[in-house]
């Protein structure tokens, strides 16, 4: 067996497997890239050829147009694709419509890149894969013990009785444009909310091309142009940077809520100005971590990004050797990076 | 289920900063909770459940058993709050499926529960919770809630959600005690107003409205009396039979930092004052008084330094005997005899102020300008004792402010309806910088005063003038002049200039002034040095 540390290393520009000539999720423009998924940090526009699902290839042609790659390639979940002595398929990741994790098998080795993940289940999109591996790259992004998200449902009920006990106010929920805030319309509408979700501008589109793609989202309609006394008892979307903002004038007494995993920390919340914090995350908890790590079996596990220093001392205490690869520009979208 | 309602009840008390939603929850909370655990929650809320026996100690030992002490340590230094790093560290057990426990068992538990046994209880309880119940549970345990809900918000909301008035409530409110049952039981309309007989009570405060100037001229001389306003803490003091206490003017018990008062209650009376510090006569600045708020325990060396006192003005109850039905007059009559023939230490009489015309009395006002004066009270002669600010009956005349014009230096978000507006403005005046030029010192901080419009044109030009910031702080290019009004201005060994205001607010904007042209601090120190010589 080849070990992978002889053909996937960390370069200036990200993680390459030089047998394949490939960089996955580089941070510069390259020639060839493999694209997990289409937040902006693993999704950087002007390489060459792009290789990702169908799905994150149209999420970033909607984001960055003429940026989303000179070429692009499509590559369906559990399709093996050749690159030199390289089998490389992608597998299912759970993060957002879309991602993917990387199977890269080379001289008898098998590795595994996961991009960013979760474990719980989101009706908007495929669930992730475990899959046996000699070396497992994962994030660590919540790798602490103090996070573990609770069930979404829980978020969501406590968020529809913020509702029924404030029916004059608007509730204005931060949440990221790619997958967070279709994750939570899918997510009302699974607990019964029927009425229409009313989103910031800036989430409109993203909004549309998962209704493209198939995602069911139910009536959505711009808040931007809504009358005040309209958004009265409605739920509206917002990215983070507009809920607390002049952007929120426009609802009536709002009630400021955030989605994300940060939440779950008292402070976090508080410096933001939040007065409902939803404790919904898009990435895998510290259960979940520990959880896919002894799935995946591999006795070696490379940290990307987050809370390295936790993750690799408790994979010691497991015997796993963990190893934090640094990797820098990743987390700084999404709730990898401090929400403001 | 019922430690987890609570919970959740004091996770959104904790992140809500508005008083008009907090009373929404704590509604929701009395209508929906069953008894004991509505008046214990309650209870727990307004800071009346202490619990000895578990301190944080345990607490730690506990989880120090449970976790690794790198992943705790790195977890700690993460979430900066201990009781919630444990709250969200403690490892859930597989298979746990005894209910979460209800909030009236776990408080009669901690009572109850040897000491040695509190351990292995605790542990049962944290297993059986979620990290919001957990956290709930350990600040319980611990004693640190600290949600914003002080006992008058709590009666506030007992009024809104039973249709009673406050007042009512507020009467019965010292004779009850936790879980409430007869209170919420009365208030529900299922039994009688619970009687507090002996037991020394809150009784509402008959409040007073600003005086506007139509008022003032339809007012009669011969019908009113006038007495100084004092700038100190209005209190009621209770004492008989049942015990001694001192209230604030929102019914909390402040006897705890004003033992000295308390020793000096040995009547059996309910009167009304005010709370002042008082040396040889002589009222001090209110900043002295507060060196005596807020405190749990009082040192000999504050009782000396900051020595209280209370001067009388009405008198509610002698024995027994309610007077709150009498006339003003007929009470002052009874109170002037009683302070006579008790002589209590450390309180003396408000004087009344002679008049014979209101413009001699626009001219007695005028001429306050001792600090400790705010102004006149005006009490119409006839009046009865009423619970609330009933209009025409009391009116509070408050001198006119002083005024200084200030720099805008600094500007914050304000909370609620406000946080996207900066709406707290901290401003300057200038003063030599010891180097031959002039330099901007601070001098306070307003947050009102301001119209929706002016507010509006702030936030704006403070977007478009900032130069630095600091978390939720913007610093601001120092050209925008603010007349600010206050009402008193004293030294202050805590705030950089030497001074601090009382009751700063916003004027009027003056962008017809420079920056350049702005008051002096040596114009605001002569207020100082004007207020000093004269007592009323």
């Amino acid at each position: 067996m080849t070990p992978p540390e002889q053909w996937l290393r960390v370069t200036p520009q990200g993680l390459f497997c030089a047998p394949a000539g490939v960089f996955i999720d580089p941070t510069r423009p390259v020639a060839r890239a493999v694209i997990t998924h289409g937040h902006a940090d693993h999704a950087r526009p002007g390489h060459g050829a792009v290789l990702a699902t169908a799905e994150t290839l149209a999420i970033m042609r909607a984001r960055m147009g003429e940026g989303a790659g000179d070429r692009q390639q499509a590559l369906a979940y559990g399709e093996t694709l050749r690159l030199g002595e390289v089998a490389l398929r992608l597998v299912p990741a759970g993060h957002v419509l879309g991602s993917a994790q990387v199977v890269l098998e080379y001289g008898g080795a098998r590795a595994l890149v996961s991009g960013d993940y979760k474990r719980q289940p989101d009706p908007t999109c495929a669930s992730f894969e475990p899959v046996p591996c000699d070396v497992f790259v994962t994030e660590a992004t919540f790798a602490l013990p103090v996070f573990r998200h609770p069930p979404p449902a829980q978020e969501i009920g406590r968020l529809l009785r913020s509702v029924a006990l404030f029916p004059e106010r608007t509730h204005v929920i931060g949440c990221y444009a790619l997958g967070k805030a279709q994750r939570l319309i899918a997510l009302l509408r699974q607990a019964g909310w029927q009425q229409p979700i009313w989103l910031h501008g800036t989430l409109i589109p993203l909004c549309r091309l998962y209704q493209e793609l198939g995602v069911e989202l139910g009536e959505l309609r711009p808040a931007t142009v809504a009358e005040k006394s309209a958004l009265r008892g409605a739920i509206v979307l917002a990215p983070p940077s507009a809920i607390a903002d002049r952007w929120a004038r426009r609802l009536e007494d709002p009630v400021v809520c955030m989605a994300s995993g940060w939440m779950r920390v008292r402070q976090r919340a508080k410096q933001g100005g939040v007065e409902l914090p939803l404790v919904i995350s898009d990435h895998a908890d510290w259960d979940d971590l520990l959880r896919t790590i002894a799935e995946v079996g591999a006795p070696e596990v490379w940290v990307t990004h987050g809370r390295d220093d936790a993750l690799v001392h408790a994979l010691a205490q497991r015997g796993v050797r963990g190893r934090a690869l640094h990797l820098v520009g990743l987390g700084e979208e999404e709730e990898g990076v401090d929400a403001a | 289920m019922s430690l987890p309602a609570f919970a959740a009840l004091l996770e959104r008390l904790v992140f809500t900063p508005g008083r008009l939603a907090k009373l929404a929850l704590l509604r929701d909370w009395y209508a929906t909770q069953p008894d004991p655990d509505r008046g214990v929650g309650l209870a727990a809320l307004t800071g009346e459940l202490v619990f000895t026996a578990a301190k944080p100690a345990l607490i730690r030992d506990m989880v120090a058993a449970r976790t690794d002490p790198v992943l705790l340590a790195l977890s700690h230094d993460y979430v900066g709050d201990f009781a919630e790093t444990v709250a969200l560290i403690w490892p859930e057990r597989e298979g746990v499926n005894t209910p979460a426990p209800d909030l009236a068992e776990v408080v009669e538990a901690l009572e109850l529960t040897p000491k040695a046994e509190l351990p292995g209880l605790i542990a049962g309880w944290l297993d059986a919770l979620d990290a919001t119940g957990r956290l709930a549970l350990i600040k319980l345990i611990t004693g640190g809630l600290r949600v914003g809900v002080s006992g008058r918000l709590a009666r506030v909301a007992l009024a809104e959600w039973s249709g009673r008035a406050v007042e009512e409530i507020e009467e019965v409110w010292h004779g009850v005690a936790p879980p409430y049952t007869a209170l919420f039981h009365w208030l529900e309309g299922k039994a009688e107003r619970p009687d507090p007989r002996e037991a020394p009570v809150f009784r509402p405060l008959m409040l007073a409205h600003p005086l506007e100037d139509a008022d003032l001229a339809a007012l009669d001389p011969a019908q009113w009396r006038a007495e100084w306003k004092w700038d100190g803490i209005r209190v009621q003091l209770t004492a008989g039979p049942g015990g001694r206490r001192l209230w604030s003017r929102g019914g909390e018990d402040v006897s705890g930092a004003f033992p000295e008062i308390i020793e000096a209650m040995n009547f059996h009376a309910v009167l009304d004052g005010e709370l002042l510090v008082v040396r040889e006569g002589e009222v001090a600045p209110f900043a002295d008084l507060q060196q005596r708020l807020n405190r749990k325990v009082v040192t000999p060396k504050m009782q000396k330094d900051y020595p209280a006192g209370v001067r009388l003005y009405d008198l509610l109850f002698e024995g027994t005997e309610d007077l709150r039905g009498l006339p003003f007059d007929q009470r002052r009559a009874r109170l002037e005899a009683w302070v006579a023939r008790h002589a209590p230490a450390r309180m003396d009489l408000s004087p009344q102020i002679a008049f014979a015309s209101v413009a001699q009395l626009a001219e007695i006002r005028e001429g306050a300008r001792a600090a400790s004066i705010e102004g006149l009270m005006l009490k119409r002669a006839d009046s009865p004792y009423v619970a609330g600010r009933v209009k025409g009956l009391w009116w509070k005349w408050k001198r006119a402010p002083l005024s200084i014009d200030a720099v805008l230096m600094y500007a914050q978000r304000g909370h609620g309806k406000r946080s996207s507006f900066y709406s707290d403005y901290t401003f300057g005046l200038w003063r030599p910088d010891g180097q031959g030029g002039e330099e901007l010192v601070p001098v306070g901080k307003a947050y009102s005063g301001y119209t929706d419009q002016e507010l509006t044109w702030l936030d704006r030009w403070i977007r478009n003038h900032t130069t630095g910031r600091f978390g939720p702080v913007r610093e601001v290019e120092k050209a925008l002049v603010l007349e600010v009004i206050f009402d008193a201005a004293q030294l202050s060994t805590r705030h950089k200039s030497g001074v601090a205001l009382r009751f700063p607010r916003i004027a009027r904007i003056r962008t017809d002034k420079p920056a350049s042209e702005a008051d002096r601090l040596e114009n605001l120190m002569s207020y100082v040095a004007a207020a000093r010589p004269e007592e009323g």
